[in-house]
C-alpha cells in the first residue's frame, strides 16, 4: 500500500513525543494511583467505599458538582449570548472577567465566597433573613463549584456561538418562523453539543475541586463533607492507601460518567447531521 | 496563544520565578539557612525567636544565618516534611507527628524525644473557651458546650492537630463528670459536635471563622491563639478558664538526615537548644506560651493562671493509643457522627 502522503511530515516523531508527554503527566501517576490502592484487598476496598461517610461525602460531591454544572450551563448560555450578540461599552472587560475563576487561587475563591455568604457577610446576612444557609451548607458547596465551573460552558459555547452566521437566522426568518421558534428550532440544537462539553468541563472540574471548598463547607461529617476533603482526612492518618482507594474510586465514578456523556453527545451530533 | 490568557500566565510566571533558585545551607555569601516546619499559631513566636536568634549567633561570631519558617496544619506540615520538603528542625503540634516522620521516612531516631529536656517541648500550652464579650451565653466550663443553642467553633480532628488536643480536653472533662461511663462520655462528645457547625482543617481556620466571621459562641484554642485574638480584635472577646483542661506540649526535634545534607546540624541544635535559653522562655510567654522554666512561668501567672491540666501520656497512654481510640476511622470521633 502507498503511504498516504500528509500536510506536514514528522507523524512518528510528534506521536511518540505524545504518547511519552501523556505517560509522564497523566498515566503514569494515575497508574502509581491504583498501584498504591491495589495494596489493599477487594474487601478492604468495598468497605472503605460503602461506609457511610463515603457515600454521603460521594452524594454530595457528584450531586453538587452536576447541579452546579447545570447551572452554568443555563447562565453560561445566556452570558455568551450577550457578549457575542451585543456590543456595549465595556463588553471587552467583562469578556475578560469571565475568566477569572481560572487564574484565582482557589483557596481565595473558597475564602471570599466564605466571606460573603457566611450568615454575617454581605449576600448571607440577606439569605439568612429568608432562612437560607449560605456557607456551610450543601448550598455552599455548590456555590463553590458553581464559581469554579462556570467560565468552562461559556468558553466552549461562545466560539460556535459567533460562527452562527446571521443567514442561519434570515433564512428561517423568511420561511416563516418567529424568533422563539428560529431560536428552539435553529439555533439551539446548534448550540447543544458545545453545551455538553461545557457541562462535562465543569462537572469534571467540580468533582475534583478542594480548595474552595472546603472553606464554604463547614466540613461536617455526613453533612458537607466533599470526597476530596476524605481523601485528605486519609492522608492526615497516613493512610496512603485508604486514599488512594477513595481517589481511584472517583476516577472510576467520573471516567464513566464522563464516558456516558460522551457517548450522549455523539448520538445527538449523529442525530442532527 | 489568546490574548486574554497571557496575563494570567505571565501573574504564575512572577510568582513561581522567586522559588526557582532555592539554595540551601553556606552558599552564597556564607550565610547559612535553616527551615523551621512548624504548625499554624507558632507563627508570631517563632518570628520572635528567630530575631533574637540570628543575633544572638552573629554576637557569637558564628557569621549569618537565616531562619525560614513554614506554617500550616501539623500534620500536613508532617507529611511534606516525610514527601521531602527539607526541613532542619520540626516545630509541631503534637509528638504523635514527628514519630511519623521517625517511623515511616526515618529521618531522624525513634528516640527523637529524649534528645531534649522535657519531652522536648520547651514550652507547653493548654485548651481555653474564647466567649464573646460579656459571655452573653454565660459559658463557663465544658458542661455549658452542650446546651441547645450554643454554637461551638473547634477544627476538625481528622485535619488539625490541635483539634486532637481540644477534643482529648472535652474527653477528660466528661469522663471525670460522668465517672468514667464511656456510654456518658460518647454522648456528651455526640452532642458537642451537634453544637459545631462549622470543622475547618486546621486550627487558623477556626480562628477566622470565630472572631473575624462572628461565627459561634465559643471557640475551644490554643490559649496563645486566644490571646491573640484578643490583640487582633480588642473588646470583641473573653477567655474563660474551664474547671479542667488538657497540658498540650508541642514537642521540637532535629531532622537528623536533613542537617546532616545541608550541614546544618550544629545551626540546627544550638536553634532548639537557644528555646530553653531564659531569653526564649520569656518570649514564649510574651506570645502567650507557657514557658517551662517555672520562675519565668511565674512571671506570666496572671496571664497564664493554674488550672489542673490531664496530660496524653498519664490519661490517653500516649499519643499512639490516643490517635487509634479516637482519631483513626471508626474511632470515637466517627461515632459521634454515626459514621462507623
Amino acid at each position: 500500500m502507498a503511504k498516504k502522503q500528509r500536510v506536514l511530515p514528522g507523524y512518528g516523531l510528534s506521536m511518540g513525543i505524545t504518547i511519552t508527554w501523556l505517560s509522564l503527566i497523566i498515566l503514569i501517576p494515575l497508574a502509581a494511583l491504583f498501584i498504591k490502592a491495589a495494596g489493599l484487598g477487594p474487601a478492604q476496598w468495598w468497605s472503605i467505599l460503602t461506609s457511610p461517610r463515603v457515600l454521603a461525602a460521594a452524594k454530595l460531591t457528584f450531586g453538587a458538582s452536576a447541579a452546579a454544572a447545570g447551572v452554568s450551563v443555563v447562565l453560561g448560555l445566556l452570558v455568551s449570548w450577550v457578549l457575542v450578540r451585543y456590543r456595549f461599552p465595556g463588553r471587552g472587560i467583562l469578556d475578560a472577567i469571565v475568566d477569572l475563576p481560572f487564574a484565582l487561587p482557589t483557596a481565595v475563591a473558597g475564602i471570599t465566597l466564605t466571606q460573603i455568604y457566611a450568615p454575617t457577610g454581605w449576600i448571607g446576612k440577606y439569605l439568612a433573613e429568608w432562612g437560607i444557609k449560605g456557607a456551610y451548607s450543601p448550598f455552599g458547596v455548590f456555590i463553590a463549584l458553581t464559581f469554579i465551573g462556570f467560565p468552562f460552558v461559556v468558553r466552549t459555547v461562545q466560539p460556535v456561538m459567533e460562527d452562527l452566521g446571521p443567514e442561519l437566522e434570515e433564512a428561517s426568518a423568511s420561511l416563516g418562523a418567529n424568533r422563539w421558534t428560529t431560536f428552539r428550532r435553529v439555533i439551539f440544537p446548534l448550540l447543544v453539543p458545545a453545551l455538553i462539553t461545557g457541562f462535562t468541563l465543569a462537572f469534571a472540574r467540580a468533582i475534583g475541586e478542594y480548595g474552595s471548598v472546603i472553606f464554604i463547607s463547614g466540613n461536617l461529617p455526613m453533612k458537607t463533607e466533599i470526597l476530596p476533603l476524605l481523601i485528605v482526612a486519609q492522608l492526615e492518618q497516613y493512610k496512603y492507601e485508604g486514599a488512594a482507594v477513595i481517589a481511584a474510586g472517583m476516577l472510576i465514578v467520573s471516567f464513566g460518567l464522563l464516558f456516558l456523556i460522551n457517548l450522549l453527545q455523539r448520538r445527538l451530533n449523529w442525530q442532527s447531521r | 496563544m489568546k490574548a486574554r490568557l497571557i496575563i494570567p500566565f505571565a501573574l504564575a510566571a512572577l510568582f513561581a520565578l522567586p522559588g526557582c533558585g532555592e539554595k540551601k545551607s553556606a552558599g552564597a555569601g556564607g550565610v547559612l539557612e535553616l527551615q523551621n516546619v512548624s504548625y499554624d499559631p507558632t507563627r508570631e513566636f517563632y518570628e520572635a525567636v528567630n530575631k533574637s536568634f540570628v543575633k544572638k549567633w552573629k554576637d557569637e561570631g558564628k557569621g549569618d544565618i537565616k531562619i525560614t519558617q513554614s506554617h500550616g496544619g501539623s500534620g500536613k506540615q508532617a507529611r511534606a516534611v516525610i514527601d521531602g520538603q527539607s526541613a532542619d528542625v520540626v516545630t509541631l503540634a503534637l509528638a504523635g507527628d514527628i514519630d511519623v516522620i521517625a517511623r515511616e521516612a526515618k529521618l531522624l531516631p525513634a528516640d527523637w524525644q529524649a534528645k531534649l529536656p522535657d519531652n522536648s517541648s520547651p514550652y507547653t500550652s493548654t485548651i481555653v473557651f474564647v466567649v464573646r464579650k460579656g459571655n452573653p451565653k454565660g459559658i463557663k466550663d465544658w458542661g455549658d458546650l452542650i446546651k441547645d443553642g450554643t454554637q461551638v467553633i473547634t477544627p476538625n480532628p481528622k485535619t488539625s492537630g490541635g483539634a486532637r488536643w481540644n477534643y482529648l480536653a472535652a474527653w477528660a472533662w466528661a469522663e471525670k463528670q460522668y465517672g468514667g461511663d464511656q456510654e456518658k462520655v460518647l454522648e456528651y462528645i455526640t452532642k458537642l459536635f451537634k453544637n459545631v457547625p462549622v470543622l475547618d482543617t486546621g486550627a487558623r481556620g477556626s480562628t477566622t471563622t470565630f472572631a473575624q466571621r462572628e461565627i459561634g459562641d465559643v471557640f475551644l484554642s490554643w490559649e496563645n491563639e486566644a490571646y491573640l485574638i484578643e490583640k487582633e480584635f480588642p473588646g470583641k472577646t473573653d477567655i474563660v478558664y474551664p474547671s479542667l483542661s488538657i497540658l498540650a506540649e508541642p514537642p521540637v526535634a532535629v531532622v537528623e538526615k536533613n542537617v546532616e545534607k545541608h550541614g546544618t546540624a550544629e545551626a540546627a541544635k544550638a536553634y532548639l537548644e537557644f528555646l530553653y535559653t531564659d531569653e526564649a522562655q520569656t518570649l514564649a510567654g510574651e506570645n502567650f506560651y507557657r514557658p517551662r522554666k517555672a520562675e519565668i512561668l511565674a512571671k506570666f501567672s496572671s496571664k497564664l493562671p493554674t488550672i489542673p491540666l490531664v496530660t496524653v501520656d498519664k490519661d490517653f497512654g500516649g499519643w499512639a493509643k490516643a490517635q487509634a481510640t479516637h482519631f483513626d476511622d471508626g474511632g470515637t470521633f466517627d461515632k459521634a457522627y454515626g459514621a462507623k
